[in-house]
């Protein structure tokens, strides 16, 4: 099993390595540079920059290095927690994530939960009532939320939001709690507005893990197992916790990591429609002004999650399947 | 007597079910399946909006009914004030009129004002797939607008825009699951054919993009095209761009699937005989998984399209004068837009009505793929 981990962690170490080459690439490929964002800017404004500005700025930045170079100087940065500087924001860009980072992992941790919460006992429920009408309701809840995309099912809860409640779905805070201290009063404000996002970004991820959870357990309720702990008497309820659904839980742990994957992937823009101070609209800002330390620095941010995430599942389903464990010996 | 008949009829369709090939046992099997039905259903009504958009949508994407912005949808009624019967449906006309509050020009219905709708007439002229002059639409009025589902904040008629974006939403999704199939069966073919370092190095790869959060890396690639492309450049890549993602779901189907039929004797035969590593892969292997590859094509449709309107809706896709269902949807991206023209809206719906057709289509399809199985 010792084996088994530390294959595991060289895995993830290389992953890692490789997603920094290819984040610091991404930003590299828009053609132009920051200096000619600026200098676009600017222009429009009505400021003449002179050529010989633009170069000293480019050597002032280091951007006339070479490629390697550049990755090295960035890559050598972080490994010491320095993301290097935001031109857009003049700060450095590990400042400006640390704001809104929390935010983030709070949401894609509230996110989770609500999945696993949500999924696997209607996943139950629909396995040993198959047929009847909660299992139809399920399932079609369960197609209309992986058919629709995330940023338009948070502009159709807005819209009603709107319409019905007379309330502003989009923000995290209403606006008297905007800058207030720490209160209780402030905290319920904060979950009051938090279950819309969790409930936009988790329904994609709900549905498919609901599906997931309902086609093993039924596999599972047909073996012969199921029908001998019935036949020695062991309670309805009981049996099904401790034998089927155990083993139905197993490919629900095995995807923890996609699914991590999946809502951090939609998180971003799902913060740009719902206008939350978190990451997404960070990021997308930063592509579209190419602010390339801080685009970087989230696209690395993003893939190290999900790869700790996968990380863990891995670990995870190695715990509950023995089958998993005994293979690392041999 | 009539026992022997039965058995006679029986025997029949034994022997229809023996003799029939793969794709007619499939298409029993998929038959079956009403969803899937509905769904190939639905589908086909896109296909023929996309294929026939000049002629159902009544003006150009473009075309400006400037006395009727942010109209809201024209009913079309069979039946007038009074409950008098017309055989020919109409529309009311609208009139503008100033807002007594707000003095802004608002286009009241007028209820006096009764305009019949013409089917098959001569409107704007338009050429057909850029190809042949024509002015023939499904529907139209002889004199004004008709908005069936209403106008944006510069006129536009939503409907007439919503046929185009179909076509291009479908093209996109379309051309980009082409694109990912011919290289999720190179990929594949290779790794799943040649084994060994090729193999390894294909499957790493494939396992490290499945690892990358997707839709930003969509979006770095997408921001990374340069601003002054042409409106076509930037739909050519960023249908590429889909797809160099979205290949990898077929890469591993291809390389799983052709893993277990190299050990089958009728390769080792072919293999005896002389054919060459691509006669074999093209002629022998393809032929028996084809019909798994198109359940994983009908799958990954939606995952495209999805990511196309994510993508256009935060104005990194495509973008104006040509539209798709994310761009449609990127003018209803605040509050106020929406709270204002509700009926921006539609396109979404026109989103997850594809999706879910496709994924109907996809789940018969899969069960269809494996006609033997119980």
């Amino acid at each position: 099993m010792l084996n088994l981990i530390v294959r595991r962690i060289v895995a993830t170490v290389v992953t890692l390595f490789l997603i920094s080459v290819v984040a610091f690439i991404l930003i590299q490929l828009p053609p132009g540079d920051f200096v000619d964002a600026y200098a676009g800017k600017k222009t429009q404004g009505g400021v003449i920059i002179t050529q010989e500005e633009l170069d000293v700025m480019r050597v002032r930045l280091g951007i006339d290095k070479p490629f390697y170079h550049q990755y090295l100087s960035w890559i050598g940065g972080v490994i010491r927690g320095d993301l290097g500087f935001s031109w857009e924001y003049h700060r450095p860009v590990a400042d400006v994530i640390a704001e809104r980072l929390p935010l983030t992992l709070l949401l894609a941790f509230c996110t989770l939960v609500f999945t696993y919460l949500v999924a696997v006992p209607l996943g139950i429920y629909s396995a040993v009532r198959q047929y009847s009408i909660g299992d139809h309701a399920a399932t079609l809840i369960g197609y209309i939320g992986l058919a629709t995309p995330n940023f338009l099912f948070a502009l159709i809860l807005m819209y009603l939001g709107q319409k019905w409640f007379g309330m502003s779905v989009g923000g995290l805070f209403s606006p008297e709690f905007e800058d207030a201290p720490w209160t209780l009063a402030r905290l319920w404000d904060l979950i009051m507005h938090l279950w819309i996002p969790v409930i936009v970004l988790g329904t994609a991820s709900t549905a498919f893990q609901l599906r997931t959870m309902r086609a093993t357990l039924l596999d599972e309720l047909n073996k012969m197992y199921v029908t001998a702990a019935r036949a020695g008497g062991v309670p309805e309820f009981r049996m099904l916790m401790k034998y089927p659904v155990r083993m139905a839980l197993n490919p629900i742990v095995a995807t923890l990591g996609w699914e991590l994957t999946n809502i951090i992937s939609g998180a971003p823009i799902v913060g740009i429609v719902l206008s939350l101070p978190d990451t997404g609209p960070l990021f997308i800002n930063a592509l579209l002004n190419q602010d390339m330390y801080l685009a970087g620095a989230m696209i690395l941010i993003y893939c190290t999650l999900v790869i700790i995430g996968t990380f863990i599942s891995d670990m995870l389903l190695m715990i509950l399947d023995p089958r998993i464990r005994l293979e690392g010996r041999s | 007597m009539s026992n022997e008949r039965h058995t006679a009829a029986n025997d029949k369709k034994v022997r229809r079910l023996d003799i029939a090939t793969h794709w007619q046992l499939m298409w029993w099997r998929f038959r079956k399946h009403r969803m899937a039905m509905l769904g190939t259903a639905v589908l086909g009504i896109f296909l023929i909006i996309s294929l026939f958009a000049e002629i159902i949508a009544p003006y150009d994407t473009h075309t400006r009914n400037t006395r009727y912005l942010q109209g809201p949808p024209m009913g079309i009624h069979f039946f007038d004030n009074n409950w008098n019967f017309h055989p020919r449906p109409f529309i009311y006309g609208r009139v503008n009129k100033r807002d007594p509050v707000t003095y802004r020009l608002r286009a009241v219905v007028d209820t006096s004002l009764r305009i019949p709708l013409r089917f098959f007439t001569r409107g704007e002229t338009y050429k057909f797939w850029g190809l042949f002059k024509s002015n023939l639409h499904l529907y139209g009025i002889d004199k004004g607008f008709i908005n069936l589902f209403g106008t944006d904040q510069l006129g536009r008629d939503v409907f007439s825009r919503l046929m185009y974006a179909t076509r291009v939403s479908l093209s996109v999704g379309a051309i980009g699951v082409f694109l990912a199939f011919i290289v999720g069966i190179f990929m594949g073919g290779i790794a799943g054919y040649l084994g060994g370092i090729a193999d390894e190095l294909i499957m790493r790869l494939m396992e490290f993009i499945r690892s990358i959060p997707t839709l930003p890396l969509w979006l770095a690639l997408a921001a990374a095209l340069p601003r002054d492309w042409s409106a076509l450049k930037v739909y050519l890549a960023v249908t590429a761009i889909l797809a160099s993602i979205g290949w990898t779901h077929l890469g591993r189907r291809v390389r799983s699937k052709l893993l277990s039929l190299r050990e089958e004797e009728f390769i080792l035969s072919a293999r005896l005989a002389g054919c060459s590593d691509a006669r074999i892969i093209g002629r022998h292997m393809l032929p028996s998984f084809m019909s798994y590859l198109i359940v994983d094509l009908s799958v990954s449709f939606p995952y495209i399209i999805l990511a196309e309107t994510s993508l256009s809706f935060l104005g990194l896709g495509l973008r104006e004068p040509i539209v798709s269902w994310g761009v449609l949807l990127y003018s209803a991206q605040n509050i106020r837009t929406l709270a204002e023209i509700p009926w921006l809206l539609i396109s979404g719906l026109f989103v997850i009505i594809a999706v879910l057709a496709f994924n109907f289509m996809g789940d018969g399809l899969r069960d269809a793929a494996d006609p033997f199985a119980k």
